[in-house]
């Protein structure tokens, strides 16, 4: 109907258009033109008609090829890609978020972890102490992270996590560094702002943590923010048959961030009976806290792979003229994945860490100079059962050796940051993605004086963006 | 006397040493692994990283990696973020030259491959999905010679000396892949537009080079778990438009398919998309690609 139509008008508009040359040229010769031109128009539109039959035809095809099978959502199985263009072409959706052209790009990634939960404990905030534990009944924000990284240049890649935390409120540096790509001799150069390499735990950060909070040891030892400052390490791959790695941490040993060693309190506050008031400023290298840590791996069988390391952190403190803080500390990390896992599970990962210190106090009013010394170790297991699903269980123990003499003798009552206490907390955790999770946990505290305590927490957490990929 | 001793063993050591100047390379996934393999023969040594019984989207980040990664000359990596999510991490740790972006030794063997899927929007509402496109690209024989050649230009270009063998090898390989895809058409021309169940999407390219349809999921979304709902949808229409044949890879829930298959009369297919994922094919891409055609031909033709 249409077409007949449509030819109906063109061919009425060629014969006007004709009918104006005829009355100059022969008729014959005008005539038989006219028939040629009808006869191409003719066959002009016949092809653009076989055309457009034929595309729709295909459409139709394509069609019922996906009403019969819906190819996944989101997907378009005519769109065909070539890869190789992949370094050079310019940004488009689906690409991570680059600033800047190709040379200096960085990928964005926000992680926002929130609990909320209840206790049995009336003094929460001592009961966790870690800086992104939940800390309070009702609803925490623990923390909302900001990570940017890429490459620099053809020398360095740079990494910087910018956390927005719930207790102080200003933004917190956790880390901010430069690293080098590819230093000859398995050398690897590192500066800025980082958490320090010491164990397992105090590198990590708060969005990858197997439980809902920081383990009692790590923050009785490095206080509630991990142990991190200005300063530069340097690692060495050593060229044995199987991984080992040797690390040198060199860092400002000043700060809070720095809690057994030259810490600041606020007035008022005190550690150890000490208010940490000594500024006087030491020779520059006694400014400095020193980490070196040396770890090794072995794949035990096919599916089963360990992981061992050594640490120590050594610094002078705030407590006195020259006095000193030692912390050393031993690892052992064990994961099992099967040959055949499907989406990472199911897997077990067994972690485990035992730190001790030795803190050398200085006099202070009513109190001696003396040694003070702490250990502690936690032990947790994570099992991932089934895909998304994980259960864990945590063993926490922390101690002082020798008597309270911190307190001016009198034992009787305990200083909080070195009496003993454990900690059992069992969890679950389900990560419908790993972009996503939602865990629970339940916290058995007992703590010598202060008795027992129950506390739930729920945690839920999610991760836009370039997600930090996770090293073993 | 002692200095001459010396010399000798310095001299048997260079010449072990120049006799063992072999590539070292490093494949992330046992399917380059075993084409790179073809191609290199004994001139290169070649370590495969994920297992091939492995989901090769979540390989654990050894640490043992990382030094395998140090020592490399070459790595081979799909190129399609396949393996985005571990090998980031161990490539950071193993601070080598030679494998960053742009050198030779860095191999991205999708280069020319023409991808499937490629999203026309990211969502992760919509699954785990690949920016770059479907990523599983070397079920389609075709993609193969792509590959080998990739392998064998970047091969050329780290060991100059040995181009004429590596074109040999290569020559040779897709000399017996045109044969065997031709035995492969024919065997499979027969059941054009019939239809598989699959547990994971990963198997556009092979539908699309054989003309079958594999168009329906166990997985709701791309790396999904598959719901008991979803799992009673899938039966209901693998019983509508008959659909007799399940393939299932060793990674995944083989029990999911199992179950399906008991539900529907099926056939259960084991097939993998890596040389070795399943028994009898750790001979190579060739052994793989023949079982894989050899046993849905089989099954097919016995569904009527």
């Amino acid at each position: 109907m249409k077409i007949s139509k449509m030819m109906g008008w063109s061919s009425a508009l060629c014969l006007s258009a004709m009918s104006l040359v005829a009355q100059e040229t022969n008729q014959v010769e005008q005539l038989k033109l006219q028939i040629k031109q009808l006869q191409e128009n003719f066959e002009k539109q016949q092809q653009i008609q076989r055309q457009q039959l034929e595309a729709l035809t295909r459409q139709v095809e394509t069609l019922q090829r996906q009403t019969a099978a819906p190819a996944p959502a989101g997907t378009n199985a005519a769109v065909v890609g070539k890869l190789d263009d992949w370094q050079t072409r310019s940004w488009r959706l689906g690409d991570p978020l680059r600033i800047g052209n190709q040379r200096s790009y960085m990928d964005i990634g926000l992680i926002g972890t929130f609990a909320v939960g209840g206790s049995t404990a009336n003094d929460l905030g001592s009961l966790q102490s870690g800086g992104h534990d939940p800390s309070r009944g009702g609803f925490n924000m623990q923390s909302l992270e900001l990570a940017l990284s890429g490459n620099v240049d053809q020398l360095f890649r740079a990494n910087a996590h910018l956390l927005f935390p719930s207790r102080s409120g200003s933004v917190e540096t956790e880390g901010a560094y430069l690293e080098t790509l590819s230093l000859p001799g398995g050398l690897q150069l590192r500066a800025g702002q980082f958490l320090t390499e010491f164990g397992r735990q105090n590198a990590q950060h708060p969005h990858a943590w197997n439980f809902v909070d920081s383990s009692l040891v790590n923050q009785r030892m490095f206080g509630g923010d991990n142990m991190r400052g200005l300063g530069a390490r340097v690692s060495w791959l050593v060229p044995t048959p199987f991984y080992s790695e040797l690390f040198l941490s060199v860092q400002n040993n000043e700060g809070e961030t720095m809690h057994s060693f030259r810490n600041e309190l606020e007035s008022g506050e005190t550690l150890f009976g000490r208010s940490l008031s000594f500024t006087s400023s030491p020779k520059s290298l006694n400014q400095l806290a020193y980490t070196p840590r040396y770890a090794v791996s072995f794949d035990l069988t096919d599916t089963q792979t360990m992981l061992l390391g050594v640490s120590a952190a050594l610094g002078n403190n705030s407590s006195g003229a020259d006095t000193q803080s030692r912390i050393y500390g031993g690892d052992l990390t064990w994961k099992w994945k099967p040959a055949d896992h499907a989406g990472g599970y199911p897997f077990v990962q067994w972690q485990t860490e035992g730190i001790f210190r030795d803190y050398e106090a200085g006099a202070a009013s009513g109190l001696s100079a003396e040694t003070l010394k702490d250990y502690g170790i936690y032990s947790q297991i994570s099992y991932g059962f089934t895909k998304g699903w994980i259960a864990g269980l945590r063993w926490d123990y922390v101690d002082r050796t020798g008597l309270a003499t911190s307190l001016g003798g009198s034992n009787n009552y305990d200083d909080a940051e070195r009496a003993g206490r454990w900690r059992l907390a069992p969890n679950l955790t389900w990560s419908p993605s790993e972009f996503s999770k939602v865990r629970l946990q339940y916290n058995h505290d007992e703590r010598r004086g202060l008795g027992t305590d129950h506390t739930v927490w729920l945690q839920f957490e999610f991760s836009l963006g370039a997600h930090g990929k996770h090293k073993f | 006397m002692k200095l001459k001793s010396l010399a000798a063993i310095v001299a048997l050591f260079a010449f072990t040493l120049l006799v063992q100047a072999k590539l070292t390379v490093v494949a992330t996934t046992a399917d380059l692994g075993s084409i790179a393999r073809e191609i290199g023969g004994d001139r290169v040594e070649i370590t495969t990283l994920a297992k091939p019984t492995e989901d090769p989207h979540f390989v654990d980040p050894k640490p043992s990696f990382i030094i395998k990664l140090n020592r490399a000359d070459a790595l081979l990596e799909g190129g399609a973020e396949l393996e985005i999510g571990w090998l980031t991490p161990l490539l950071e740790g193993a601070r080598n030259r030679k494998l960053a972006l742009g050198q030779p030794g860095r191999v991205i063997c999708s280069k020319g491959v023409e991808m499937l899927e490629v999203p026309t929007v990211l969502d992760r509402a919509q699954g785990d999905i690949h920016a770059a496109g479907n990523p599983h690209y070397l079920t389609d024989p075709a993609n193969a010679k792509i590959v080998a050649s990739n392998i064998a230009a970047a091969f050329a270009q780290l060991d100059a000396g040995s181009t004429d063998f590596f074109q040999a090898n290569l020559k040779r390989f897709i000399t017996q892949l045109d044969t065997k895809l031709a035995e492969w058409q024919k065997a499979l021309a027969p059941y054009q537009g019939r239809r598989i169940v699959a547990y994971h999407n990963s198997w556009p390219y092979f539908a699309k080079r054989f003309g079958v349809k594999v168009d329906l999921f166990l997985e709701p979304k791309p790396g999904i778990p598959p719901s008991p709902a979803h799992l009673a949808g899938v039966i209901a229409k693998m019983k509508a438009d008959k659909i007799g044949v399940v393939f299932v890879e060793p990674q995944l829930s083989r029990r999911t398919a199992e179950n399906v298959a008991r539900n529907t009369g099926a056939a259960v297919v084991e097939v993998s998309h890596f040389p070795g994922g399943v028994k009898g094919t750790e001979a190579g891409y060739l052994a793989l690609m023949d079982h894989i055609v050899n046993s849905l031909a089989k099954a097919l033709a016995a569904q009527k």
